[in-house]
């Protein structure tokens, strides 16, 4: 029997199931108490676990992400959760610099076992300081792990698996998943955070994507189905320490790829991606690696601004066409 | 504990001798760093010790400390071992971090010593959080945040003493004012130089000491520790202070006089302490003389130690880059 349940909810009762299964966990962030959460996520936590445990912080991102990093230091499990990716920036010291470097710095005297809930991506017409993707920046950082749930399971699961983690991870939710719904197997009661899935199972090109890019390159697998073509889509999820393996294996299969990144295509994830396949697999290739990013512009307001911003299935579909039949 | 000072003999032998064991540990710093066995950057504490000195004198072994890039002094002040400090200078293996943080980044967790940190400002929200995780363990400990005037200038001191009073955070903020934060001084910086007031702002109370006055430091010390331990909430230290060298190794010191240098040196802490302990008859010529010796002894030993030290090898690079486990 599966349940019909929405992203956000899973979100919900994995910080739920956190806080009942471990006295050590607390939940830190702005507006996560009284309001609910801007994306309604910690709703009805506070009265459940009060004040002690459900802490709303004042504006200060940099403030209480280092009270995050201090408290995991001696020996809590602070879930810490940023509004919005852009908001992050201004924690970046401490996830940088701090996070980040303690555990190395220190010989291992100390480790941060943190977990930071950000939220990203566009989509909500929200402009240029509430939509982006930066989460790519953040795999940049060795120390950090980085997971990027797209499907409801791993929304519902992977913050237990973070927060057994003894470092700092990173969870970004995009924005425009909160609403989906999906059916949770009540056989499954854990995932990895260590390893890309294969979401749907292809043999003409492998498309990898993660966060909302998922749902989309999803959708345009459909179209491309019609057309007799078959698109092999691969859920990254973990976006570092990066699966290779698990890349390499479908595309040695397919011998095309195509990497589907919302966040801009100068030095991005996709980049990175793209460049372990040349390095490891360029003479499996049949056709050259293409990506389908963000455009090079600060997400703009209007809505049809915003969508040629936006990878849109349309994109993966013709990417993937001109791979598979070209011109 | 009292948040008076004991003025007897053990105890001020003890002040003594910890503020000539820094010295002394950083004057063959200073040689090592001229011999270019220790490299990078070199900030020396040489002027500030009464501030170190005195605040470790008010914590017990359960408290915590967050420390600034300027740290040998709080360092050996908290009782970080002097053999894993030099060897951690020379970047050997026997070093409290491996060789990997060096002198800016000294983390011992035997004393609870929460690193070095160089990024100015950067140490007060990991403080914050170490005060907040020991309060909601139930642990009742003080956490001593050690930064300069420089970190006054940052967001992150304003946020973290914002957040600090709020929660009722037990934190004691040990402001190290040196007047320069590299060579901006203290004026061309501050809107409002008496930094002490800036925690009115927070509705914390905020002292002014002199920090060349060891049992100025430590009774002020006293005084907020058993305050924010009964659960008053956190504290602002501001220690008026000087540093005697430059600021890192490489500083022509354009943006101060030699005049000002030489006024400072004359309330240096060490020769002040000294003189009137000899003065009073608290302390003789010759015991002082004693607990010279015996630092350089010390400090020879730690530099043998370090210079037997191991090379960390490089097959152990990538190690604790990510953490296997959480150190029990």
């Amino acid at each position: 029997m599966t349940a019909r349940i929405t992203y956000r909810e899973a979100c919900r009762q994995a910080l739920r199931e956190a806080l009942l299964s471990d006295p050590k966990t607390f939940l830190m962030g702005e507006d996560i108490g009284r309001y609910g959460g801007c994306y309604a996520v910690t709703k009805g936590l506070l009265d459940e676990f009060g004040e002690e445990r459900v802490r709303d912080t004042p504006l200060s991102e940099s403030a209480y992400v280092g009270a995050g990093i201090g408290a995991a230091m001696v020996g809590m499990r602070p879930i810490v959760e940023i509004m919005t990716i852009n908001f992050s920036l201004l924690a970046l010291d401490q996830i940088v610099n701090n996070a980040a470097t303690i555990p190395h710095m220190s010989g291992g005297q100390f480790a941060v076992p943190l977990v930071i809930r950000i939220a990203t991506g566009g989509g909500r017409r929200v402009a240029a300081q509430h939509s982006h993707s930066l989460e790519g920046w953040y795999a940049h950082i060795p120390g950090l792990r980085i997971l990027a749930p797209a499907a409801i399971e791993d929304a519902r699961y992977m913050l237990a698996a973070a927060l057994k983690d003894p470092n700092p991870v990173l969870i970004f939710e995009h924005v425009m998943l909160y609403n989906n719904e999906g059916e949770l197997d009540p056989a499954i009661a854990e995932v990895d955070i260590a390893h890309a899935k294969v979401r749907r199972v292809g043999t003409g090109v492998s498309v990898i994507a993660y966060g909302n890019g998922l749902i989309k390159a999803l959708s345009a697998a459909e179209t491309l189905a019609a057309e007799g073509i078959s698109a092999e889509i691969i859920d990254l999820r973990v976006l570092r320490p990066l699966d290779t393996s698990t890349l390499l294996a479908s595309v040695t299969k397919t011998r095309r790829c195509v990497i589907v990144d919302e966040g801009w295509k100068s030095g991005s994830l996709a980049a990175e991606i793209g460049m372990r396949i040349a390095e490891n697999a360029f003479f499996d290739l049949d056709a050259p690696l293409r990506r389908v990013c963000g455009r090079e512009v600060p997400i703009p307001y209007a809505a049809h601004l915003e969508d040629a911003a936006l990878p849109q299935p349309a994109d993966i579909a013709a990417a993937v066409r001109g791979l598979v039949r070209p011109a | 504990m009292s948040a008076r000072v004991r003025l007897d003999h053990d105890h001020v032998r003890h002040l003594l001798r910890q503020m000539i064991r820094i010295r002394h540990f950083e004057s063959k710093c200073a040689e090592l760093y001229q011999a270019q066995k220790i490299l990078g950057f070199l900030h020396l504490y040489d002027g500030e010790e009464a501030v170190s000195v005195g605040v470790m004198e008010a914590l017990t072994p359960e408290d915590a400390v967050v420390a600034t890039y300027r740290e040998h002094g709080q360092a050996i002040a908290r009782g970080v071992g002097m053999n894993a400090l030099m060897a951690e200078m020379l970047g050997k293996q026997e070093g409290c971090c491996h060789g990997r943080g060096g002198s800016m980044h000294i983390f011992d967790r035997k004393t609870r010593f929460y690193g070095g940190n160089a990024i100015v400002g950067g140490g007060l929200p990991l403080a914050i959080g170490v005060a907040l995780g020991d309060k909601m363990l139930g642990r009742n400990a003080v956490t001593a945040c050690f930064f300069g005037d420089g970190a006054v200038d940052e967001g992150e001191f304003h946020e973290s003493m914002n957040l600090a009073s709020l929660w009722g955070l037990p934190v004691l903020f040990v402001c190290e004012n040196n007047l320069y934060a590299m060579g901006m001084a203290l004026e061309r910086a501050e809107a409002r130089t008496d930094l002490a007031r800036k925690a009115d702002a927070y509705r914390m109370t905020g002292v002014a000491i002199d920090g060349m006055d060891v049992v100025a430091v430590e009774s002020a010390a006293r005084k907020a520790v058993e305050e924010i331990r009964a659960g008053g909430g956190p504290q602002f230290l501001e220690c008026h202070t000087y540093r005697f060298r430059a600021h890192s190794m490489f500083d022509a010191q354009l943006y101060r006089t030699k005049d000002e240098v030489e006024a400072w040196r004359k309330k240096g802490p060490i020769g002040r302490f000294e003189g009137w302990l000899l003065k009073n008859s608290l302390i003789s010529e010759e015991e002082v003389h004693r607990i010279e010796v015996e630092a350089d002894a010390e400090v020879d030993r730690a530099v043998v130690f370090a210079e037997a030290g191991t090379p960390e090898p490089v097959g152990e690079l990538e190690r604790f880059v990510t953490m296997e486990a959480v150190p029990a």
